[in-house]
């Protein structure tokens, strides 16, 4: 986005390759780069296994890349000194998918909250730790009653309300956001991204939504950026992204989001995207091409990269003029 | 109208250390002959507890209470003997979860698991019946089915997965199919090809399919029936269309409003229904959604709500309709429904 | 659908009128909370062999701490005009060889045999613990090479290493206490590493350390609370199994050794007038059978409490 000009977080050139048997590797991500600048949120959209969680984590130092750097306000997050790293698990936070599996369970709510409070001293003594920990409590709709529950005792929005009082406890500038709705239900879901919005607004908070779920990352996100096994195939603002998809993977997955509507279902045409997204037999060129319908020897030949179509709007493809809109 | 299957006043409760969870309580529910139904609600309100009913799955701790009445084809589901029972599941009618890996058992390939379907219900030879899990494996759109019907489950995508279950499900060409949530922990291109393969499969096979799940998107294409169920009972039933265009109920409404539509433009927020389902240990004494409802009154704490009819049956348990009743707009006016809104993209 | 059985009431104007302005749907918990603790030990308690086992351990702990006292002689001293002295109002089990009252000497005995039960198990989980987390947490080399000494320890016969080290340092409780623990936590150390490196990849431990939680807090704070359940049952399997070494080494003469007292002394004494004298052999046998006898069923009491797949 335009007014805002120095990025909070760049990614450059990543890559994480897995060993598979003894000479072939997996490339997990295959030389992405984006930016995210700050106060924006930045949708990461793509099916399971394209690498968006891997890229997520990365960003955060919590796994180790291949090749490329992150860069945080200008300093590799891999080369920092400890003291650093210190000071930048404060500034950059998580929310995990699985509401279960990501609160200890043997922990009371006060002392899931507080633990970051205690690593960052953000709190002068018991009194005022144990009101910063009713303050996000409130913040994230729950109240003072909860803080002594455990984690079992609450339903899935709650736990996940309590993951992001968890992240918000440090005072971040940066939280990725992995699939934070995804485990949830419908009405839910509403509620979880309506704080998360709100959030943002009172603190300046500046997100990476990673989601599977169209519909949702296009409501949260300003800007949006399309992984397909590992590589970046669309990148746009939001609107653009969604009003005048380019690449044939995004146009597939937009078309295959359901429509609660059954006349619009009814008229739709049956015509759903073949195949699944899988690494084999695309190991070189496009790796969407065996899916593709507009694939041609090109494709196959030469990894397409990433060109600026429109003003922001950054399309990996060879056929542009053929896909149809 | 002679229904494949009857349910009525279906009650089911888990015993747990902390008290009887009252699962379900009392749904009545009926499917026709090659009807899809859909039966949508979200998670802990007792849909699946429902679904795994219908096949008797319901294990210890949780007991399907005296006074409810499952009817399959005329025959009472519920007094069915061990020997019918099992002929019943699998060769009448037969399930499929969202967890497709945790059905599937992962020391045999999917070959043998079929063709154990086949050999149970069907008079065949295991030559017979290989060549017929094949064939259904090629149906259900499994590419190099000659190959892939030695494999084991790990061997598959989630995807896949998910279609092997499907033919293990069809393998003996059930009346009725209960789909619990089979498109859920799928991406959005596989779930477009699951549904689609359902639908096909459905008309080839004449079968009729209860389709549990909380999305209504995924309702829309495949439902001609839809049933709304909170909190253990049903609030809303109607047709696909009176659901979708006509709901009566609040909760059907809000729930139609809270998912994200992809034509509104920029960040705003969503209609979200706050606070969450009631605790069925101890379900509250009025209307379960009462609590949460923006059209709440004081009658709505106090006493279960009575059902008005709209005709065709489309049928809504809600105070709002009664006599004394003050009118709610934008519940009475179809052209208020969420989903007379464009959608388009 | 629905109820719809309560027409019957009176229904009232003011019933219908739709409340906006409401307290905020809150996110009550209606449920009385039970913690993870308090629900094992309810289940503990339906388990009445578990409960039995736990009432007689108890006043055995009783018995250990005021039975030396209760008759108030002196236990050390011999007294040869009691000697091999029968069971009486006097002597309530009798006196041994040397004329000491066997009633009091049992309790001591027992005190020393739980003691050191008590203290190896102690070590041991303690020990296996650190061991086994560091292991797991930090993985990678670090793992191979403590898995490495680990795998040396385990491959010598245990009972070899206690012999050699009772005779290299004499015949001591201390040097028992060496004895019985130098092996005993490797086991230990092996059961937390299995279950660290599965609860090292919960969303939860990724959660602290995006915190900035420094490892070790990590492993005190989140890894070993989660292996409680299987830390005590350790311990409750653990114990038995040293009273018993301590007995059958004491009993062979490699253990502690008279003047010291212990159960397997004791037993050891008793078996050698048991011909004449044979409640010298009983009692002390009696309780050291009791004792792990219900240390054992409190394990399987506890196992069944503690599994989480008996929840609900």
């Amino acid at each position: 986005m335009s007014e805002h000009n120095t990025p909070l977080i760049q990614v450059k050139h990543l890559k994480k390759y897995f060993p598979a048997g003894r000479k072939e590797v997996v490339k997990a991500i295959d030389d992405i780069s984006f930016d995210i600048y700050e106060r924006e949120t930045v949708g990461l959209v793509g099916e399971s296994g394209c690498g968006k969680t891997t890229t997520g984590r990365i960003n955060l130092v919590l796994y180790d890349k291949t090749d490329g750097q992150v860069l945080y306000r200008g300093q590799d997050v891999h080369q920092m000194s400890r003291a650093e790293r210190y000071r930048f698990k404060k500034n950059a936070q998580i929310v995990f998918q699985d509401p279960y599996s990501s609160l200890d369970p043997r922990m009371t709510v006060a002392d899931i909250i507080g633990e970051g409070i205690d690593v960052h001293h953000l709190a002068a003594n018991k009194r005022e730790r144990l009101e910063k920990i009713y303050s996000y409590l409130r913040a994230v709709g729950l109240n003072e009653s909860h803080a002594s529950r455990f984690v079992h005792e609450f339903s899935g929005g709650q736990r996940q309300r309590i993951g992001i009082a968890r992240a918000l406890a440090v005072e971040p500038e940066f939280i990725m956001l992995d699939e934070p709705i995804s485990a949830l239900d419908v009405s839910i879901q509403a509620q979880v991204v309506n704080l998360l919005i709100r959030l943002q607004r009172e603190k300046g908070l500046t997100y990476l939504f990673v989601a599977h779920d169209l519909a949702m990352v296009k409501h949260i996100s300003d800007r949006i950026v399309v992984m397909y096994l590992g590589t970046v195939v669309e990148t746009a603002a939001s609107d653009a992204l969604y009003g005048k998809p380019m690449h044939p993977y995004t146009q597939s997955l937009i078309a295959a989001v359901p429509i609660p509507d059954p006349e619009k279902e009814r008229r739709r045409s049956e015509e759903t995207i073949q195949g699944e997204a899988t690494i084999a037999g695309a190991t070189q060129g496009c790796r969407f091409r065996t899916r593709c319908k507009y694939a041609t020897e090109a494709c196959a030949r030469e990894m397409p990269s990433l060109r600026e179509v429109e003003p922001g709007h950054f399309v990996a493809c060879h056929n542009l003029d053929q896909v149809g809109r | 109208m002679d229904n494949l299957l009857e349910i009525k006043g279906l009650r089911v409760s888990y015993h747990t250390y902390q008290g009887e969870v009252q699962s379900v309580r009392g749904v009545d529910l009926e499917i026709g002959q090659e009807e899809s139904v859909a039966l949508v609600g979200e998670s802990g309100c007792g849909k699946s507890v429902t679904g795994k009913s219908i096949l008797r799955l319901i294990q210890a701790p949780g007991e399907i209470l005296p006074g409810s009445q499952i009817t399959f084809d005329g025959r009472d589901v519920l007094s069915l003997s061990k020997k019918e029972l099992r002929a019943y599941r699998g060769g009448q009618a037969s399930i499929i979860f969202q967890d497709a890996l945790a059905a599937l058992n992962p020391t045999m390939t999917v070959g043998r698991q079929i063709m154990e379907n086949l050999l149970y219900h069907r008079k065949i030879g295991k030559r017979e019946a290989r060549a017929e899990a094949i064939r259904l494996l090629g149906e259900v759109g499994i590419p190099n089915p000659e190959k892939r019907v030695d494999q084991y489950p790990h061997e598959f995508s989630g995807g896949m997965r998910q279609r092997v279950m499907i033919a293990i499900a069809f393998a003996c060409q059930p009346q009725l199919l209960i789909a619990d949530e089979p498109t859920t922990a799928l991406d959005v291109t596989i779930q477009a090809q699951i549904i689609k393969l359902l639908k096909q499969l459905q008309r080839e096979n004449h079968t009729s399919i209860l389709m549990i799940t909380h999305d209504l998107g995924v309702v829309a294409s495949i439902a001609q029936r839809i049933f709304v169920m909170y909190s253990g009972v049903i609030v809303e039933r109607g047709s696909s269309d009176d659901i979708f265009y006509r709901p009566r109920h609040p909760y059907t409404r809000a729930l139609l409003q809270a998912v994200p539509r992809m034509d509104q433009e920029g960040k705003q927020e969503l209609n979200s229904i706050e606070g969450t389902p009631p605790d069925l240990i101890a379900p509250p004494e009025g209307c379960p959604f009462a609590s949460r409802c923006k059209y709440a009154m004081p009658v709505c704490a106090r006493l279960a709500p009575e059902v008005t009819d709209f005709g065709g049956g489309h049928r809504c348990a809600c105070w709002l309709y009664h006599e004394m009743a003050p009118r709610v707009a934008e519940l009475n006016d179809p052209d208020a429904a969420p989903a007379g809104e464009e959608v388009g993209q | 659908m629905a109820q719809a059985k309560n027409t019957a009431e009176a229904l009232r104007p003011e019933d219908f009128v739709i409340l906006r302005e409401r307290s905020a749907p809150s996110d009550l918990l209606v449920r009385e909370p039970v913690g993870y603790w308090k629900d094992a030990w309810r289940r503990l308690r339906r388990n009445k062999v578990a409960m039995t086992s736990l009432v007689v351990l108890g006043l055995f702990l009783i018995m250990i701490i005021i039975g030396p006292y209760l008759r108030g002689y002196d236990y050390i001293t011999a007294a040869p005009q009691y000697k091999n002295a029968d069971m009486s109002a006097q002597f309530w089990l009798g006196a041994d060889a040397l004329g000491r009252d066997l009633f009091s000497r049992l309790w001591v005995g027992t005190r020393v045999s739980f003691v050191i039960a008590i203290v190896c198990t102690a070590v041991q989980v303690v020990v296996g613990c650190l061991y086994g987390s560091v292991m797991a947490y930090f993985g990678g080399i670090v793992d191979e090479i403590m898995m490495r000494i680990l795998e040396v320890i385990t491959a010598i016969p245990s009972l070899l290493i206690t012999i050699l080290i009772m005779i290299a340092l004499g015949n001591s409780a201390f040097s028992l206490l060496v004895a019985l623990c130098i092996a005993s936590w490797c086991p230990t150390a092996r059961v937390v590493r299995g279950q660290i490196m599965q609860l090292r990849e919960s969303e939860y431990v990724m959660a602290a350390e995006a915190m900035g939680e420094r490892p070790m807090r990590i492993i005190l704070r989140h890894l070993l609370p989660n292996i409680m359940g299987i830390l005590i049952l350790d311990v409750a399997t653990s114990i038995p199994g040293y009273i018993f070494q301590e007995a059958g080494l004491s009993f062979i003469g490699l253990g502690l050794q008279t003047p010291a007292i212990s159960l397997g002394l004791l037993i050891s004494n008793g078996q050698a007038v048991m011909n004449s004298h044979v409640n010298q052999l009983i009692f002390p046998a009696a309780v050291l059978c009791i004792m792990v006898l219900a240390f054992n069923l409190l394990g399987d009491g506890l196992r069944n409490a503690l599994d989480p797949k008996f929840r609900k």
